[in-house]
Order: structure tokens, then C-alpha cells, then sequence
């Protein structure tokens, strides 16, 4: 249930964001989900990949500095106001939440990637919810 | 002058070689004694003394007198965070203001002048030698330190001050500030400024006579000899004035550590013949420059130097403070167990010297979450400040970013245009 996501430290230079997906590419390695981060001289990547362990390694190859997370991938339904109650659950919960974001299918519903203060806990609070989380294997649909 | 000098050297050798048992040991080491000193001729086969024997002999341990003899300490930085130490007793506070007083009176300064002393005061020898200086001379002192422009500026116009003193650039940034404020330097009463503690250009010499309308000269000096008044320029402006009836000066070869040709290029290297808290002799300053025999004139004898050309070592000098890249190295290696990887570079931005670290988000550095990257760059910058005393601007670069030479990575890159 505990998602590893791969964070990637980058430059803001041009040309940088393309040379990490060039090498996910090559390693045939599928981004399901991403985000950045950024200040003004720098960002931090955040991404949901088929195999985070190959895309440390590969990224690392490379020279770049990489970090996996934890992360909880909760699915709702594509309606109003499902996000809503996933939040009321956490918050009811006292997880807090350090940053997420989300993609959305037309019908298969929705995915929200949170980065939680305290993974187990989101985990455990969530799925007494009957809040769907995707699993590992499950990441490869996408 | 050389008799008084040989005079001098012999008294200061006795007293060096019975009190500080690292340079007896120095002496001993190639077979010489004090009695072997029978000249000035003789002080080039004396052994040298670097930056390290002060550090080495942390903080008091080059001292030839007992504390009760020390009536004040300045202190400047040193290459590893630990600071250079000096002690002055009560005749050498005499001697640093009579010598300070000459070059006063080398640059044109009377008893009728209102002298604006904005060199910082406190640990670093440039307030407070002015300072006591000026007073010796019977001039008025404004002892306002440095910072505070507009504050500056307006004693300057209230006060009617007629000399500054300050670092080269910041007499730039202070004719900066006045144009923004809409003061011309005509309302001013400004006739001279003494401008050290930082190399500076003839460019830059012009540039300031120009916008301050006053007679600008330059004036040498280091803790470890004095502080300022080691030397100084006279009207004419054509090399610094030694006073080496106290400060003997030579130029080595950097490498071979032997005396070049007179007049040639090569490493300063002072020795002090009247300084009784911390005397030392042969002490490599590692600055560059020549000296200059001929008669000034102005009529002086005293030999001149030139204004420095750069360094024989990595040390920098930003708005007028010491900074060893080893010294921000040391900082980062605090913060992480592995060797940093880290690029300084040196810029003048309008007329302040900027200090730019670019710093390797190694592994061991790297977080997920930007306000721990964002607290990392501010406990760079703040750690930096407080070890250095100057503020640097932190900028995190990816690992390998920053080129390497034979696996050796390039540290400071200087783009002032001096």
C-alpha cells in the first residue's frame, strides 16, 4: 500500500527535465505520474514509476541526486467532492499532509499521490475508510 | 637606516629566540644562534614565519611579554576558523599610532583636518588604528566604524568631514548612495581618503577621485605586522612609503623562498624590528608586489612598495575580510561527513564585491522536501556568516555540475574586475 516515489533533485536549466525522462525511456521505464517543485534556482522532481528501484539506479548512474519516498496513492471516484472526503478523513485523523498531487482517468476515476506526515497511519486510516489504495503491481496499468 | 636596522633585527632575534620555542627550534634546526645575527645583511638567512606558526601557537603563544605586559588584542581570520591573534603592549600602541601619524602626514593629513574613521572597529585592526593614529596626529576623529551609508553621509555633510577612511570600495558604494540622496561631493568638504585593508586598481583610483572629488590614497598594512601604517603613499601617489625604521620589507621568490633581484616581482615578506607584544621575523605576507629604491619625490628615503598585484596563496580578499576557501570548506565539511563539492565565485556588482558558493546537493544533502533544501541553503549561508563575518549567496547545484580538474574540483573562480 505504501507507494516508493522517486525524487529527483534538478538545476532550473534548460534542457534538464528532458534528460530524466530520455533516461527513463532508454531504461524502459514508465512514468504513471509527476510533479515539480521549484524555487527559483532549483526543483525537485517528484515521480510514480514502474520501477523505482531500476530509476534510482539508472538516474544515479547518471549523476543525479536521488531520494525515494513513501507515498499513498488513494483512488476516488471522478465526482465532486471525493477529494473533499479523503481529506476529512486524514484530517480527522491528524495526518498532515507535506504535498500531493493528482491525475484523473474519465472513468476509471481518480488517483491522488500524498505525501503524508505519517505514512502507516495514513495507510491504516484510509483503508478503514474503505478508501481504495493502489498497490505496487498495480501501478502498471496506468 | 641599515645600521638602525641591523641594530634592531639583533635585539628582536634575542628576544624571539628566548621566548617562542618554535622558532628557536626553526633557528636551531639550520644551526644558527642569536650572536650569528650581526646585521641587517644577516636577516636573509633567518628562517620564515607563516600563517600557521600563529595558528600553531593559538592564542597567545607568540607572545614575547606576560599578559600583564599586553594592553589589547586584534584578531583577524585565520585559514581554518580559528582566527590570527596579535598583542600589543602599551609602547606598541605608541609605535602603531606614531607610524600611523607619518602616513597621515605622507597623504597630506594636518591637525586641521575632521578625519571620518569608517574602517570597522573592534577585533579588526583598521578602526582602531586609524583611529589612535589620527588622534596622535591632533586631527578630529569621527569614529563612526563601518556600515550605516546614509548616517555616513550625513556626518559628512554636518560634521564637515575632510578625509575618509574606508576600504576602496566602499568609498565607491558611498558615492553611490550620495548620488541617490542627490549630494554632490562639491557640498562636501572632502579632500582625502586613505583606502586599504583590499587590493585596488588605478582604474578604480581614478574612478574614485572622480566622484568624490579627493585626493585618494592607498595605505598597506596587515595585523600580523601592525594594522595599518605598514607603509603609505605620499601626494605624488607612485608606491606605498615603508616605514622600515620598524617594518624591514623583502621580496622573495614564492617557490624558491630566495630574495629576487631588486626591483623584481616577488612575495612581501616583513619583518618587525621595535614590536615588543608580538614581534615576528621573516613573516611571508604572501602578497605580490616590488619594491621601489629610488628617491621620492617628495623626499623621503624610505624604500616604496607597489600596490599588491595578487597573492601567492588562494586567499581572497571580499569587502576587505580575509576569506581562505578552506574556511568555507571547513563549514560544509561540518555539515556533512563527506568531502563537499563546492565552486566560490567572486563578483563586483556595481561597486561591492559579491560572494557567490555554489554547492553540490550530494546525496547526504538532498531532500525530498524543498523547505529542507531551502533550510539547508540558509544554515549554509548563516554558518558561513557567522565563522567568515561576511554574507555569501547560496545557490545548490546538481552533483557533478561543478567542473573537475584531474579529479581535483576548481574552487574559486574570481570575476572582479579589480
Amino acid at each position: 500500500m505504501i507507494i516508493k516515489q522517486v525524487s529527483v533533485f534538478l538545476e532550473n536549466k534548460s534542457g534538464r527535465l528532458n534528460d530524466v525522462t530520455k533516461i527513463m525511456g532508454e531504461a524502459g521505464i514508465n512514468i504513471s505520474a509527476f510533479t515539480i517543485a521549484d524555487t527559483s534556482d532549483f526543483g525537485i522532481l517528484r515521480m510514480i514509476v514502474s520501477d523505482p528501484d531500476k530509476a534510482c539506479l539508472v538516474l544515479k548512474d547518471n549523476d543525479f541526486s536521488v531520494q525515494t519516498t513513501e507515498v499513498v496513492l488513494a483512488k476516488t471516484p471522478n465526482k465532486p467532492g471525493s477529494l473533499s472526503k479523503l481529506l476529512d478523513i486524514l484530517q480527522q485523523e491528524e495526518v498532515f499532509i507535506e504535498y500531493m498531487y493528482a491525475f484523473s482517468m474519465q472513468d476509471e476515476g481518480a488517483v491522488t499521490v500524498i505525501r503524508p506526515t505519517r505514512v502507516k497511519r495514513a495507510v491504516e486510516m484510509l483503508q478503514k475508510h474503505k478508501t481504495e489504495l493502489l498497490k505496487a503491481d498495480e501501478l502498471y496499468q496506468f | 637606516m641599515a645600521a638602525l636596522q641591523g641594530e634592531r633585527l639583533k635585539q628582536t632575534v634575542q628576544r624571539i629566540y628566548h621566548n617562542i620555542p618554535s622558532y628557536r627550534a626553526k633557528m636551531q634546526e639550520i644551526g644558527m644562534l642569536p650572536g650569528d645575527v650581526r646585521s641587517i645583511e644577516d636577516l636573509k638567512n633567518l628562517p620564515f614565519t607563516n600563517k600557521t606558526d600563529l595558528r600553531d601557537n593559538y592564542p597567545f603563544g607568540m607572545f614575547t611579554v606576560p599578559m600583564s605586559e599586553i594592553v589589547r588584542v586584534h584578531a583577524s581570520s585565520g585559514t581554518t576558523g580559528k582566527p590570527t591573534v596579535v598583542g600589543y603592549t602599551r609602547n606598541d600602541l605608541n609605535m602603531w599610532a606614531e607610524v600611523v601619524t607619518r602616513t597621515l602626514c605622507m597623504a597630506g593629513v594636518t591637525r586641521n583636518d575632521i578625519v571620518q574613521v569608517a574602517y570597522g572597529y573592534g577585533l579588526f585592526t583598521g578602526g582602531l588604528g586609524m583611529h589612535y593614529g589620527t588622534e596622535n596626529l591632533g586631527a578630529t576623529v569621527i569614529p563612526i566604524s563601518g556600515g550605516n551609508t546614509q548616517k555616513q553621509i550625513q556626518l559628512m555633510q554636518d560634521f564637515g568631514s575632510s578625509v575618509i577612511a574606508c576600504t576602496p570600495s566602499y568609498a565607491l558604494f558611498l558615492a553611490e548612495v550620495m548620488a541617490d540622496m542627490g549630494i554632490a561631493p562639491e557640498e562636501l568638504k572632502l579632500r582625502v581618503g586613505i583606502f586599504g585593508a583590499e587590493p585596488w586598481s588605478e582604474s578604480m583610483r581614478k574612478e574614485i577621485e572622480t566622484k568624490l572629488k579627493l585626493k585618494a590614497i592607498d595605505i598597506y598594512g596587515l595585523s600580523e605586522v601592525i594594522g595599518p601604517g605598514v607603509s603609505c603613499e605620499c601626494e605624488h601617489q607612485v608606491g606605498m612609503h615603508v616605514n622600515e625604521d620598524h617594518f624591514i620589507p623583502e621580496i622573495i621568490h614564492p617557490e624558491t623562498l630566495q630574495p629576487v633581484e631588486p626591483g623584481e616581482i616577488g612575495e612581501l615578506v616583513f619583518t618587525t624590528v621595535t614590536k615588543e607584544g608580538i614581534p615576528i621575523i621573516r613573516y611571508r605576507t604572501r602578497d605580490l608586489t616590488r619594491l621601489i629604491y629610488d628617491k621620492c619625490e617628495c623626499g623621503r628615503t624610505l624604500v616604496r612598495m607597489e600596490k599588491c598585484t595578487g597573492r601567492s596563496d588562494d586567499m581572497l580578499i571580499i569587502r576587505g575580510v580575509n576569506v581562505f576557501p578552506s574556511q568555507i570548506e571547513s563549514v560544509l565539511l561540518e555539515m556533512s561527513e563527506t568531502e563537499p563539492h563546492y565552486l566560490l565565485i567572486v563578483e563586483r556588482e556595481g561597486t561591492l564585491d559579491v560572494l557567490k558558493l555554489m554547492v553540490e546537493v550530494q546525496e547526504q544533502f538532498f531532500s525530498d522536501e524543498i523547505r529542507e533544501l531551502e533550510k539547508l541553503k540558509k544554515k549554509i549561508m548563516h554558518n558561513i556568516q557567522s565563522t567568515l563575518g561576511i554574507s555569501v549567496d547560496v545557490k545548490l547545484v546538481e552533483p557533478k555540475t561543478i567542473e573537475r580538474t584531474a579529479g581535483k574540483a576548481k574552487r574559486v573562480i574570481d570575476n572582479r574586475k579589480i
